[in-house]
């Protein structure tokens, strides 16, 4: 098993190198960090340009990639372009532990993920709460009657949740239980922010402030887990060991929860494990719609000033992930079936 | 000799691959419902545009009395902040968001079956450096991915002229850049498709006649995967069309002048409260559109290949 994951691991290095490449490169194409410099009436063009230097964004591409590795302390450049090196690098480079600092907020990019990660795991991991109940709820019972009329009602709702733009729920939920309860004079929900304006922040508030985003969140993703519970439930409820456990005669409720369950839940533990990496990007529409300070908004905040550093460190962090979560998924299969074995 | 030819002709034809998936599909009730859902949103969109011009559902209206009128007899889906008819736009823009459906998928298809098959067939180091490939593109999150490369078409206004009408060049970004996102699932299912088919006896029997390799692939071994193609293709058109209205929607997709059902919504995120018929009416041709896409993907899978058949 060690002899498994390290190989994995070591499988990992190559794709995150390309990934890295891949995104260093989409980066230096998207256009100068420091444009919106150019419309500040404050900033002297003398300061831009050693700004420019600083941030080393006048060096040739390769030069570039190397700096972000492994930081530019080991050399001195020319700063105020006198043609003598003036101004020594202070960027140790990711390998040596340094995420760098972000252009939009001057802050070192640790921090600026600091404060938008638990927010975002938060929202995430209420909504991927809400989301297991609700479907585990919702596939059992559907997959103990299947094509009866509840099921059927399901089936629909889950095609329109399927074909729907998450940022339409939001607006839907929004419009009814936010402007129209406001409207009818009836207690509203708040849409935006994680606490009160006001500056209340008690967990009432924050619960408040949650209901809207992780509702819009759940919706869709509930109506695919259900459907799958179903199918998986479905599946092992045919299947001849239940059979067998219905001719010994064992009480319905022990069949289903006990025999069932248990050999339905491998397939939906996998699915879980492969959706988890899914919440650190963040929910960046239902974010940016609820001005939830989590990853989702750092990314489009990011992005729409274009701050590589946090940029890089953001696509690396969901990579990673990804790739953690699907080693994760793959053990947590092998401990929990005995028939699956890595060699 | 005569008796042989007539109990040939008594003979019922058996019915080709076609009339079966014909047969299939046609008892699907849900995927022929669907299939006319999209014609009428397809018939709207090109009808409508006999009764407005672009012209007139991309004009700014200088008079402020027009602007972010609720629906009324005169408008009947309302106007947009700077005065244009709603229903005009939603017309327009209909036909540019099925259009970037439709061509997005092309390219998806394209190039996600050509990578399956030349992964599949030729194995090796070829195999292992497009499946690497695939497993990166995979693992940066889709959204994140799309909105990275659509973000130098924010606030570029540049047309260019197709079938006499002026579209925002933004419209041939988001094509390209969804088109090049979503082709990594297909190309794994056929690569799989591949493997399992590249050794069996038609396969080898046309090996052993000398033919080609590009003909084995396309003439004998293309054709079995056709089944999961059209399926993903139809699947990914409303896919498409959904991630298109989301990056819209988030200021990343097709610019103004030129309608999607996508930006007509982008300008209700900062005012939802008040514009409601600004996002609910896009919103709901989306809806309709998509779920007709899904009943039609969901039939045809069942109609052309049901040991894919899901419950």
């Amino acid at each position: 098993m060690t002899r498994y994951i390290l190989r994995r691991l070591l499988e990992a290095v190559p794709l995150l190198t390309l990934i890295t490449i891949f995104v260093f490169l989409l980066l230096q194409v998207s256009g100068d960090p420091l444009a919106y410099l150019a419309q500040d009436p404050r900033v002297r063009e003398g300061d831009r340009a050693l700004l420019r230097a600083r941030y080393g964004l006048d060096d040739p591409l390769p030069v570039r990639f190397v700096t972000w590795l492994v930081g530019d302390d080991w050399r001195v450049r020319d700063c105020n372009g006198d043609g003598t090196p003036d101004c020594p690098g202070v960027t140790q480079g990711i390998l040596r532990g340094d995420l760098g600092e972000s252009i939009r907020t001057r802050q070192p990019v640790e921090v600026v993920f600091a404060n938008a990660l638990p927010n975002t795991l938060l929202l995430g991991l209420t909504v991927q709460v809400v989301v297991i109940i609700v479907a585990l709820c919702l596939g059992i019972f559907t997959a103990l009657r299947p094509y009866s009329a509840v099921d059927n009602v399901l089936t629909g709702f889950s095609f329109i949740a399927f074909s729907m733009p998450v940022f339409l729920i939001a607006l839907l939920l929004v419009q009814v239980f936010a402007i129209q309860f406001r409207a009818w004079g009836l207690p509203f929900l708040p849409t935006g922010g994680m606490y009160d304006a006001r500056g209340d922040r008690s967990l009432d508030e924050l619960i408040r402030h949650m209901i809207l985003p992780v509702l819009s969140l759940s919706l869709i993703q509930i109506a695919g887990y259900s459907r799958y519970i179903r199918a998986t439930m479905l599946e092992v409820i045919n299947s001849d060991y239940i059979r067998t456990a219905r001719a010994k005669g064992l009480i319905n409720r022990r069949i289903v929860f006990l025999h069932a369950l248990k050999n339905a839940s491998l397939p939906i533990i996998t699915l879980i494990a492969l959706d988890i990496p899914g919440i650190l990007s963040g929910a960046v529409i239902t974010e940016t719609i609820f001005s939830w300070p989590g990853m989702g908004r750092l990314f489009i905040q990011s992005l729409e000033q274009l701050d590589p550093p946090v940029l890089m460190v953001f696509v690396l962090i969901t990579a990673v992930a990804v790739v953690l979560f699907q080693l994760v998924a793959d053990i947590l299969y092998a401990m929990l079936d005995p028939r699956v074995r890595y060699n | 000799m005569a008796a042989i030819a007539t109990l040939n002709e008594k003979k019922p034809q058996p019915e080709s691959l076609w009339q079966m998936t014909l047969r299939r599909f046609l008892r699907h009730r849900m995927a022929v419902a669907g299939a006319l859902m999209l014609l009428s949103v397809i018939a709207f969109v090109i009808i409508g545009s006999f009764f407005f011009t672009e012209g007139y559902a991309n004009r700014v209206s200088l008079d402020r009395s027009m602007y972010s009128l609720p629906p009324s007899s005169d408008f009947i889906f309302g106007t947009d902040p700077v005065g244009r008819d709603v229903f005009a736009r939603v017309i327009y823009g209909g036909q540019i968001s099925l259009m970037i459906g439709i061509t997005a998928v092309t390219i998806s298809v394209t190039l996600g079956t050509l990578v399956g098959l030349v992964a599949g067939y030729f194995g090796g180091l070829v195999d292992s450096l497009l499946m690497r490939f695939v497993e990166a593109m995979l693992s940066i999150p889709t959204l994140v991915l799309l909105l990275m490369l659509s973000r130098s078409l924010a606030g570029n206004t540049s047309t260019f002229n197709f079938l006499g009408r002026d579209i925002s060049i933004t419209v041939v970004g988001i094509v390209l850049i969804i088109g090049l996102t979503s082709w990594m699932g297909l190309s794994r299912i056929v690569r799989s498709l591949v493997l399992s088919l590249k050794n069996q006896e038609f396969v080898i029997a046309a090996r052993t006649l000398g033919a080609s390799d590009v003909r084995i692939v396309f003439v004998h071994i293309l054709p079995n995967c056709v089944a999961p193609i059209i399926v993903t293709a139809t699947l990914g058109i409303g896919g498409a069309i959904i991630t298109e209205t989301a990056l819209s929607f988030l200021g990343f997709g097709v610019q103004q002048p030129t309608a999607t059902w996508g930006n007509i919504l982008d300008r209700a995120r900062q005012q939802v409260d008040e514009l409601w018929w600004l996002w609910l009416t896009p919103g709901f041709f989306i809806v309709i559109t998509v779920l007709a896409i899904n009943f039609l993907g969901d039939g045809l899978r069942d109609a052309l290949d049901p040991r894919m058949r899901q419950n």
